[in-house]
């Protein structure tokens, strides 16, 4: 738990092959870290710091930026009780009550078996579906308190493996983009124009001879 | 650069193509408030402190003025309603947060955001909520302290240190809400140019261990003077309270520093006022020293140079130093060893540098040229981070912004390898055969100091694109002689036209102390016995004839007994000196040493006169950096007990030997040297008090205006919040050749030419040894910074470094430590591999804590070669 392991190195070079620059794979890095602890750990930013070349106080400066990067260890599962107006009216702080009651935490905790972290978050663009969370950033709609009592049944049991991984994991096929379709490491400066920058052009003017 | 019509407040100004609003508006007296703006950094708008109404043709609004280029027509009001209520609400917003802890914070007094809100900020706030509450303050180093509650996000540490430093260690962390300013846990702010951050903080976030709650700005009176840490010649503010430092601050000199100072010289200040400072002369009776007067040292040290003279002659007299001492002092010190005891046997440099004619009698480049737009640049030296910080930063700063492009020659990774085109790895002793081949290719039945081929083409082709080159010529190793470097010199003078050289040599005056002629063959004015023995003895009582020693022959001739008198001028060759025991040897066996210094460091205590020195801070006169630049260094606080300058030293030497120096003042000194020195015609007194604040002047002065010598793009409109407006005219008025007139031209004596070595063979390898390689590090055990209380134990040690192929057939693990010998001695060394490293070769650290590879060289080796004793069958 700390450091890449050998097969995530490999998977790491990879990504870092698909950027001009290495320094812009930082945050798929970061993901990758993520999910092979959980959380990304000091180790693993100062590795990836030596992957892509920069100090480990860039990779936190990047890292701590985003919510959803962990800088000490969650649950296997995370779940994010909406509590923004659509889910507030259709219930959400009796299910986050209900939910602190049901898992024996405040939110903002793990667990001490370390299955479950509580988080109360800010809209997660469902509102149609309210009261709404998401377990590992997986949807779950309209959820009353019986199907959150199912539901914290269903991860425990393991029933849900399929829909919901452990925390971290992004998707369970990983992404390889073929040679002769990856944008290779040609810097920016060495790259020639994409084509729409001169869709919209004005043409040639009349008196400029003829146009090409 | 073509001219752009701007109307700032009504008044049509002129202001140039690309200049920011802020820069014009400054420049024609019209400030406008920042906090993120640095003149030396590029802008970020992030503290919108800067915002006025702007109204190019669209009506006004409100940009800032730090991002915001001059365009022509364009209108600028920083005075409009709008303005006043966008400052007043910036600085109301800004100051939520802020715990306005003024009175107990050092910033109070000299702090941006205080004199702002004063000036331009709503007088009360709205705020009513609590503020948010750091822990404060935390160390981000060994020297800086943070106070994340006081921060207000401006942006300037961090950029000055990835853009400035390159050491982005400090970074924003937890954007958002939370924003802060820190480190990486346990990976502190290390950077050797950390200090900077605490003068540009406009806040008192940034605290230096060093000054933290030592005085109030008000307490605190400044003069300017030239930071004598190394020899780039930095321009600082001394500032003191009450007869003692309390702390240096960079000056924006446009030519030399930028504002920007390392933390050995910022933090050197320490070691002026440090409590163990020598305050009175001593002279040994038996074991012990006893204090005694000034007229009895002085007596025995006449008595000791009476006596010499009268047994084996001048000869038998020798002076090791004067790199520590200023322009003056060490004039008056040359005309008291060469001129009334007559002896040649002088020398300013330990074994560590480049001989005189290789330093004066090259084409000579100032840094300016170094960093100029497009030039190519060699490498020739020393690590420039570790010993000469502040010309690294204008370096890296030309490479990264000013498409310079630098080929480095080393046998060692150096800080500047990540910024150069092309890094040529040789042998140890052999650059000479690796620029040579650089230039020429690889001749038949050679390998080019084992460098590689096409990093030699890729060099070569660097070379030959017609870009003006420059060279930065120094000692690349302590361990071996600096005759392969002479002669590398050589060939890129002979086969390059138009190179010019840069002296990468790196005690503080030593070119001062060079250009007075500190150095056997050599006399005042970059020129030589030979070509001047006339000049001088128009004046001078007497002039050497023969060539003497330099410090190694001096060591060897005192080891032998053959010097009867030493004097150290501020030297302490068994700390500085590379082969510790030909120095312990030479002390020993000169009859009489005599020791003008500071502290009484390890030398002095061997020594049986020891006279007190007045230091840095605590004496007039003028200093000479790595260009020949000429600054004035300015007294702040009088010398310790009764110690006293070193050029009143020479003049009561000369007196009681029954002579007389005819010099009794400082301007008696100056106006001898601008009349006999060639090189420092018209540096006249009165040009000197113009300088007194100011860039200083590049020696000799041009006979005819240099064409477009002001046309310094990077000089315009960048104004230092240090620097004062006097002190710029003073030195543009200095610079110009017409106060001095046709004066130059009066005849003198030739200059010093490059004395060129015959064919160099390269020394024969011997495949059961490595060449070893010493380089130094910013933090060593020597004085300076071993007094100064902050710096001393940031010295880091030293491990020895083998490239991965040698190290495999040691059969050890790596760290391993194993016994390191070379025919002078043994030392334990922890030994590591690293790619960088040419095989063949071993690099270590010179004056470290642990392993002291003093024990090591020997300096009349052509280079040391070491083994690594591992004991077992291998």
């Amino acid at each position: 738990m700390a450091r890449l392991t050998t097969e995530n190195v490999g998977v790491a070079k990879e990504i870092i092959s698909r950027y001009p620059r290495p320094k812009s794979a930082l945050i798929p890095l970061l993901h990758l870290s993520q999910e092979q602890d959980g959380y990304v750990t000091e180790e693993g930013m100062q590795h990836i710091a030596e992957l892509v070349g920069v100090t480990p106080a860039e990779v936190l400066g990047t890292c701590s930026f985003y919510e959803m990067f962990k800088l000490e260890p969650v649950g296997r599962y995370v779940v994010n009780i909406c509590n923004n107006v659509s889910c507030m009216l259709c219930g959400s702080d009796e299910l986050i009550h209900h939910a602190e009651q049901r898992l024996g935490i405040k939110v903002g905790n793990t667990t001490p078996d370390g299955t479950f972290t509580l988080e109360s978050v800010e809209c997660i663009a469902a509102c149609t579906e309210a009261p709404a969370l998401q377990v590992n950033y997986r949807f779950f709609n309209k959820v009353s308190t019986d199907g959150f009592d199912g539901l914290i049944d269903d991860l425990a049991a393991g029933r849900l493996d399929d829909d919901v991984p452990a925390h971290g994991t992004l998707a369970r096929v990983r992404q390889h983009i073929p040679d002769d379709r990856r944008a290779g490491s040609i810097p920016p400066e060495g790259q020639t124009e994409p084509a729409w920058m001169h869709l919209n052009e004005p043409p040639a003017s009349a008196d400029g001879g003829e146009p090409s | 650069m073509s001219d752009v019509a701007v109307t700032i407040n009504g008044q049509e100004i002129v202001a140039n193509k690309g200049e920011l609003v802020i820069d014009a508006a400054e420049r024609h007296g019209v400030y406008i408030p920042r906090f993120c703006y640095h003149p030396r950094m590029k802008p970020v708008g992030m503290c919108r402190m800067c915002l006025v109404e702007i109204d190019t043709g669209r009506g006004p609004a409100l940009q800032p003025s730090c991002m915001i280029e001059c365009t022509p027509e364009m209108k600028v009001d920083t005075q409009s309603p709008v303005t006043k209520k966008a400052q007043d609400g910036v600085l109301e917003f800004l100051l939520i947060n802020h715990p306005l802890d003024c009175p107990v914070c050092d910033k109070g007094g000299e702090c941006p955001l205080q004199d702002q809100t004063l000036t331009y900020g709503p007088g009360e706030s709205r705020f009513v909520e609590e503020k948010r509450h750091h822990e404060k303050p935390i160390p981000i180093s060994d020297l800086v302290l943070l106070d994340r509650e006081r921060c207000i996000l401006c942006d300037r540490c961090t950029r000055f240190a990835s853009e400035v430093a390159g050491d982005p260690l400090i970074s924003f962390l937890h954007r958002g809400n939370e924003t802060e300013v820190n480190t990486f846990p346990d990976d502190p702010f290390a950077s050797y140019f950390s200090g900077n951050t605490v003068q540009i903080c406009p806040v008192g976030a940034l605290t230096a261990l060093p000054y933290r709650f030592k005085a109030r700005p008000w307490d605190l009176e400044a003069t300017e003077s030239t930071c004598q840490g190394c020899s780039v010649g930095c321009r600082i503010a001394i500032q003191e309270s009450r007869n003692e430092v309390l702390r240096y601050l960079g000056v924006d000199a446009d030519p030399v520093n930028w504002g920007w100072l390392c933390d050995k010289g910022r933090f050197g200040f320490e070691a002026v006022g440090a409590g163990n400072r020598l305050r009175d002369p001593l002279v040994r009776r038996g074991d012990q020293f006893s204090v005694v007067r000034w007229s009895d040292a002085l007596h025995a040290t006449a008595t000791a140079i009476t006596a010499a003279l009268g047994s084996t002659g001048p000869s038998g007299i020798a002076v090791i130093g004067g790199a520590r001492l200023t322009n003056e002092d060490a004039y008056a010190w040359s005309k008291l060893a060469k001129g009334l005891i007559g002896t040649d046997n002088v020398d300013c440099q330990l074994g560590d540098g480049l001989p005189a004619s290789a330093v004066l009698g090259l084409p000579k480049a100032t840094i300016d040229e170094l960093c100029a737009p497009g030039a190519t640049v060699i490498l020739l030296g020393p690590d420039i981070k570790e010993e000469l910080p502040v010309l690294f930063l204008r370096l890296k700063h030309a490479v990264q912004n000013d498409g310079v492009k630098v080929i480095e020659v080393s046998s060692m990774p150096t800080g500047f390898t990540k910024y150069a085109s092309v890094s040529i790895r040789h042998r140890a002793a052999e650059a000479n055969e690796a620029v040579r081949a650089l230039l020429d290719g690889i001749p038949a039945g050679k390998d080019g100091g084992g460098a590689d081929a096409r990093v030699l083409d890729a060099a070569r082709a660097l070379v030959t694109s017609g870009a003006p080159l420059t060279v930065l010529l120094g000692r690349t190793s302590l361990s071996e002689q600096p005759d392969a470097v002479v002669d590398a010199a050589a060939a890129l003078v002979d086969r390059v036209p138009g190179v010019k050289f840069l002296s990468g040599l790196r005690r503080a005056n030593v070119h001062g102390a060079l250009d007075m002629g500190l150095a056997p063959g050599l006399l005042p004015g970059r020129t030589t016995l030979a070509a001047a023995g006339g000049w001088f003895g128009r004046v001078w009582p007497q002039v050497p004839t023969q060539t003497g020693l330099d410090t190694t022959g001096i060591l060897q001739a005192a080891a032998a007994g053959h010097v009867d008198v030493l004097i150290l001028l501020g030297a302490d060759p068994l700390a500085d000196f590379p082969d510790r025991t030909l120095a312990e040897q030479g002390l020993a066996g000169a009859r009489t040493v005599i020791a003008l210094d500071t502290f009484l460091n390890e030398s002095a205590q061997q020594a049986d006169v020891v006279l007190a020195a007045a230091g840095f801070g605590e004496c007039e006169g003028t200093t000479t950096n790595i260009e020949g630049r000429v600054s004035v260094l300015n007294q702040k606080v009088t010398p310790p007990g009764s110690a006293r300058t070193d050029w009143i030293i020479a003049a009561e030497l000369a007196r009681i030997l029954g002579s007389d120096l005819q010099l009794e003042s400082v301007d008696d000194i100056r106006d001898e040297i601008e009349e006999l020195s060639a090189a420092h015609r018209g540096l006249t007194v009165d040009v000197l008090a113009k300088m007194a604040y100011g860039d200083g002047v590049v020696v000799p002065l041009p006979s005819e205006p240099a064409p477009g010598a002001d046309g310094d793009g990077d000089a315009d409109g960048v104004g230092s919040e240090a620097s004062d407006e006097a002190g710029d005219e003073a030195s543009d008025e200095a610079g110009e050749p017409e106060t001095v007139g046709a004066d130059l031209e009066r005849p003198g004596p030739a200059p010093i030419e490059l004395e060129r070595t015959d064919a160099l063979e390269a020394p024969p390898i011997d495949a059961y040894s490595y060449r070893l390689v010493t380089g130094r590090r910013l933090y060593d055990q020597g004085t300076l910074v071993s007094q100064a209380g902050h710096l001393a134990g940031l010295a880091p040690g030293t491990v020895l470094r083998i490239n991965p192929y040698d190290f495999d057939r040691l059969g050890v693990a790596e760290g391993t430590t194993l016994p390191l010998r070379s025919p002078r001695g043994l030392v334990e060394i922890e030994v590591h591999t690293d790619r960088e490293v040419p095989r063949g070769t071993a690099v270590m650290f010179f004056n470290q804590p642990g392993a002291d590879a003093a024990r090591l060289i020997d300096a009349t080796a052509r280079v040391t070669e070491v083994r690594l004793e591992t004991g077992g069958p291998s």
